[in-house]
């Protein structure tokens, strides 16, 4: 348990504009929206956006598909007189939680001292549902179009049917996990989905993608997130409590690879997430074990994948996830490990991964809505993707 | 659900090739079922790619497949944006003369009840844009599962 151990790099600062259902972020623009965000972790760090030196993306500095983030524009249009340091994590939003570990390693190589992550997205020239039906044909996913799967949801509801196939896990355990988010959204301010969600509800709701249903996606909203990450030493004089970056990491195996958009994962990998790999590393990192976890965010785009983080983090058995969900293991109230404690992506608002980092920024201050009480550790991940897929352990410093 | 699986209207399907893929597509053309398999090593691979992921190597045999395919995972997609009406059987499919590989494709004039992990296929072929065609798979009747079994061994 290295809790109150010693940290190399904290997040000082976390910044966000409201979240608006797609469409409703008109008529500011992508640039705006995350301009806004910077400027709110600034403040919210108590640095100047004129401290900013560094950049950490992750997506390939995408946002969405199909806009980006670009540093050179945040410079001209913020007043950021110099940057040392601007790179992406490459591929989607597997890279959200590792993106907080290409800003570490950039301040402990010395490139950079304080350095921004940010995503924004808004969705009205597409939205995300079915983003790859309209995307121009290549070899590559020509192999993978034709069949009429047309998002990622869609994808990924092949995976989930695999799940069901091996371990016997029922759409009660999907179920739980959009019921136990919006459980936890209904008390958030901000969460677009406010209103309670029943048994009744989830399996009378449309079906998109079989097994997955309307409640087994995420919601399609806009919205920009910022976080800053500095040296330990910077954040001990800066406004908030310091949390620390415990252990971070991205990659994975060539048995994941492009997931489901390749499909060739052998058995084992085919039902899973692809994050058991940055789960040893992490937890090996760290020197702890899932038992010293404290609340769990977990990318929420498809509440199957949810399940399967759960098993490759280490929560349960691989298999067993089904009947861990639905014993009430995730709930915010009564369970075991509370997961999405912010109604996650399924129930607050989906911003490529970033609310994650957010919440368990709030956690480990001691100041979140629906607070873990004497919550030390946090693990915070991103999207089972295409890798890289990635994670993140945070820990509290006071 | 009385409503038989179909594809994406097949005039709207468009895929474009490369030199790894151009084979593959043009058996298609010629209602055959190919896939790369290396020449050094004998791994199969799909979607086809420039090198072996096993030996490195760019030798390439095309093999001719007999058609046979079994759902390896599967879901039935209900409507599209625009197009309500669809149903969808999308399927992920071993190919059991081409171990490793899948094929990501769509079982065709099916009740979606029938289609379940381990259901035995056949290919076919439609033509979709710009002269191409494009494997899909139908339900095998068990006897013509036997048959084509055995025409192929």
């Amino acid at each position: 348990m290295s809790a109150s151990g010693p940290f190399d790099t904290a997040i000082v600062g976390v910044g966000a504009t409201p979240y608006y259902r797609r469409g409703g972020s008109a008529p500011q623009t992508i640039t705006e929206l995350a301009g806004k965000a910077i400027i709110a972790a600034c403040e919210d760090a108590g640095l100047s956006v004129r401290d900013i030196d560094g950049f950490a993306y992750y997506s390939g500095a995408g946002a969405g598909y199909g806009q980006s983030m670009d540093t050179a524009t945040f410079m001209e249009t913020l007043g950021i007189p110099e940057v040392t340091f601007s790179a992406a994590l490459t591929s989607g939003g597997g890279g959200s939680a590792g993106s907080i570990g290409l800003a570490r390693a950039a301040i402990l190589a010395g490139d950079a001292t304080v350095v921004v992550t940010v995503m924004a997205l808004q969705q009205v020239k597409q939205r995300l549902g079915t983003v790859f039906g309209s995307v121009a044909p290549s070899p590559e996913n020509s192999f993978l179009q034709p069949s009429g799967l047309v998002g990622p949801g869609h994808l990924m509801s092949v995976l989930a049917r695999r799940h069901m196939h091996n371990y016997g896990t029922r759409r009660e355990a999907f179920a739980e996990i959009a019921l136990s988010s919006r459980e936890n959204a209904l008390t958030r301010p901000k969460a677009i989905m406010r209103t309670p969600l029943t048994l009744d509800d989830y399996f009378n709701a449309r079906m998109i993608a079989d097994p997955l249903c309307l409640f087994d996606f995420c919601l399609e909203t806009e919205g920009a997130v910022a976080v800053i990450t500095t040296s330990a030493q910077r954040a001990k004089d800066l406004r908030r409590t310091p949390v620390g970056v415990v252990a971070a990491a991205h990659g994975g195996v060539r048995e994941w690879g492009r997931a489901f958009a390749w499909y060739g994962m052998p058995d084992e990998y085919f039902a899973s997430s692809g994050h058991a790999p940055i789960a040893r590393r992490l937890y090996d990192r760290a020197g702890i074990t899932p038992d010293d976890i404290d609340v769990a965010l977990i990318y929420d785009h498809f509440t199957p994948m949810v399940l399967m983080q759960l098993e490759d983090y280490g929560f349960c058995k691989k298999g067993e996830g089904g009947p861990f969900v639905e014993s009430g293991a995730i709930r915010y109230k009564g369970g075991s490990i509370p997961v999405n404690t912010h109604g996650g992506q399924l129930s607050e608002a989906y911003i490529i991964g970033m609310t994650h980092i957010v919440e368990g920024v709030e956690q480990l201050r001691g100041t979140a809505v629906n607070q873990v009480p004497d919550a030390k550790l946090a693990l915070v991940t991103g999207g089972p993707a295409t890798l890289p897929v990635s994670g993140l352990i945070l820990g509290r410093t006071a | 659900m009385s409503t038989l699986t179909t594809t994406l209207p097949p005039a709207g399907i468009q895929i474009t090739t490369d030199s790894a893929t151009e084979p593959f597509w043009q058996a298609a053309k010629e209602n055959r079922l190919v896939a790369p398999k290396c020449a050094d090593c004998g791994t199969f691979r799909l979607p086809p790619s420039p090198f072996c992921p096993t030996c490195q190597s760019q030798n390439v045999d095309w093999v001719t497949l007999s058609g046979r395919a079994t759902v390896y995972s599967f879901s039935i997609v209900q409507g599209l944006p625009g197009q309500p009406e669809l149903t969808l059987a999308a399927v992920v499919v071993d190919l059991p003369d081409a171990p490793g590989a899948r094929l990501v494709s769509n079982v065709v004039d099916a009740d979606p009840g029938a289609v379940e992990i381990g259901t035995p296929l056949t290919v076919d072929f439609i033509e979709i844009a710009d002269g191409w065609k494009l494997p899909v798979f139908r339900v095998a009747a068990v006897t013509v599962a036997v048959a084509v079994a055995g025409a192929g061994e």
